[in-house]
């Protein structure tokens, strides 16, 4: 009960914007703590018998292919309170987190790759781990492309988390299948991960930094949703101008033009 | 010659605004590239031999889903009778605008090309005479096509049509295109021999397609 009532309060958008004003310093200083903490430690970190100092890239890599999941599933709940609870902020969060989300998969793809190049003598392998998370960059950019195709928000917004939902339901369809589909012609992959378990050593900035990683999220998804909230603000600031200008400068305009697509309509 | 610049800038300005959808064709080009290896398999020896078809294919395509907007947002606001009537001569408006959607729709391809090569396994200069031959081929594309949009616009049937008109023109293009990449790779061939047919298409096609697309749109709108 007490989640939903501070949801409803949230509705209003400048009591959002009044508190997120307040956390965001917060949020930005313990982000800035923790990861200055895991870099010290994955700096610190053994290097590896076998991948020698190459393994510290780890301690990058793993946090962004973790979150450039962990964003999709905060866009489907995002698209799941656009449509089914009509949350006036529920939109804002979906696009504003469809960016950062496409720019963490990216960090994965890339850092994967720099990875890749010492360790399997390839920048690229159409290995099945690594063409799943290139497929979900392609989803994303196919996300922010609607978002980018309709010019009315609250339109984009519908269209959009129908998108974000599909995506959340085939993405594990899609994984699947490119499995199968490397299995099939490539019975044994180059990319053997090793299946030893993770010393101590490794453990523990891999997960200071999964910690950082996700208040770095936390921290410039709600600094973008700020900014998606203002811009909205200005967009219809300026649309009002712009109908007051147009009604001062010309009586008839607004008339004729009803008119004309009342013309286009019929023809 | 100002309002021709004028119209270049704001077809640019148009086609990378939001609900522009020129990026749209480097996502495209973007997906069928990577589409490719799943219906040929993850062999990198192969995907390397085949990587300049597919990345031609690919751009042949991505070019001709991002024509279908050249003329016909223009119709539908009535801007483009506006362009007809004008005292700029039809032929040169339809050149500024091909070059204008080439800036905004084909240059972006090109600079895709190395990191689609990339997944595609091709080496450095394998990539560099792609993206090379896509410069080259790619205004030929355009301003062919641009034909085969004005005549879609002027019959108000856009999609399909016009890739049924367009494609067949596209493949000497496409002909010399993969042939003088493929000339870096592997070929008997030396490059400068497709390479320079194919910069002469584009030449001939900088010439014809701007008087064909003016006649097709002096005769269809009425």
């Amino acid at each position: 009960m007490k989640l939903t009532e501070t949801l409803t309060d949230l509705a209003n958008p400048t009591r959002f914007l009044a508190l997120t004003a307040r956390i965001l310093p917060w949020l930005a200083g313990a982000t800035a703590i923790l990861l200055a903490i895991g870099l010290y430690q994955s700096a610190m970190a053994p290097d590896d018998y076998q991948q020698g100092a190459t393994v510290k890239i780890m301690f990058i890599h793993v946090p962004n292919a973790w979150l450039s999941m962990f964003v999709w599933g905060v866009m489907s709940v995002a698209a799941l309170g656009t449509l089914v609870w009509r949350h006036p902020l529920a939109d804002v969060a979906a696009k504003a987190a469809a960016p950062i989300g496409a720019a963490f998969t990216f960090l994965a793809l890339v850092t994967g790759s720099l990875w890749g190049r010492p360790m399997w003598g390839t920048y690229w392998e159409w290995d099945a781990r690594l063409t799943s998370v290139l497929i979900l960059f392609l989803m994303y950019l196919g996300l922010i492309a609607l978002w980018r195709a309709v010019e009315d928000p609250s339109r984009a917004a519908r269209a959009a988390a129908v998108l974000t939902l599909v995506g959340a339901i085939n993405i594990p369809i899609i994984k699947f299948s490119v499995d199968w589909w490397n299995t099939l012609h490539q019975p044994a992959s180059v990319l053997r991960m090793g299946g030893s378990t993770l010393d101590k050593a490794f453990l523990w900035p891999l997960l200071v930094m999964a910690i950082a990683f996700s208040l770095l999220f936390i921290t410039l998804h709600l600094a973008a949703m700020r900014n998606e909230i203002l811009r909205r603000r200005v967009r219809s600031l300026q649309m009002m101008q712009a109908s007051r200008v147009s009604f001062i400068s010309e009586p008839g305009a607004g008339s004729r033009e009803a008119g004309a697509s009342k013309e286009i309509g019929a023809a | 010659m100002s309002a021709l610049s004028a119209l270049i800038r704001r077809d640019i300005r148009i086609a990378l605004r939001v609900g522009g959808g020129a990026l749209i064709g480097v996502l495209f080009f973007l997906t069928v590239t990577v589409l490719m290896p799943f219906a040929v398999g993850p062999d990198l020896a192969l995907l390397s031999r085949l990587g300049p078809a597919i990345l031609w294919l690919g751009a042949l395509l991505a070019s001709l889903l991002t024509l279908d907007r050249l003329f016909t947002a223009d119709h539908e606001d009535g801007s483009l009778d506006l362009i007809v009537m004008s005292r700029t001569p039809l032929e040169l408006a339809c050149a500024a605008k091909a070059l204008a959607h080439w800036i905004a729709a084909g240059l972006p391809l090109i600079i895709a090309t190395p990191v689609l090569g990339l997944l595609l396994n091709l080496d450095g200069t394998a990539t560099l005479a792609v993206a090379a031959t896509l410069l080259a081929g790619t205004p030929a594309l355009t301003f062919t096509g641009m034909i085969g949009a004005a005549l879609a616009v002027t019959l108000h049937r856009g999609g399909l049509l016009l890739a049924v008109l367009v494609l067949p023109l596209s493949i000497p293009v496409l002909i010399f295109g993969v042939a003088a990449s493929q000339a870096v790779i592997s070929g008997p061939l030396p490059f400068g021999t497709p390479f320079s047919i194919l910069c002469a298409l584009s030449l001939a096609s900088l010439v014809i397609g701007p008087f064909a697309a003016a006649a097709s749109l002096r005769h269809g709108l009425d």
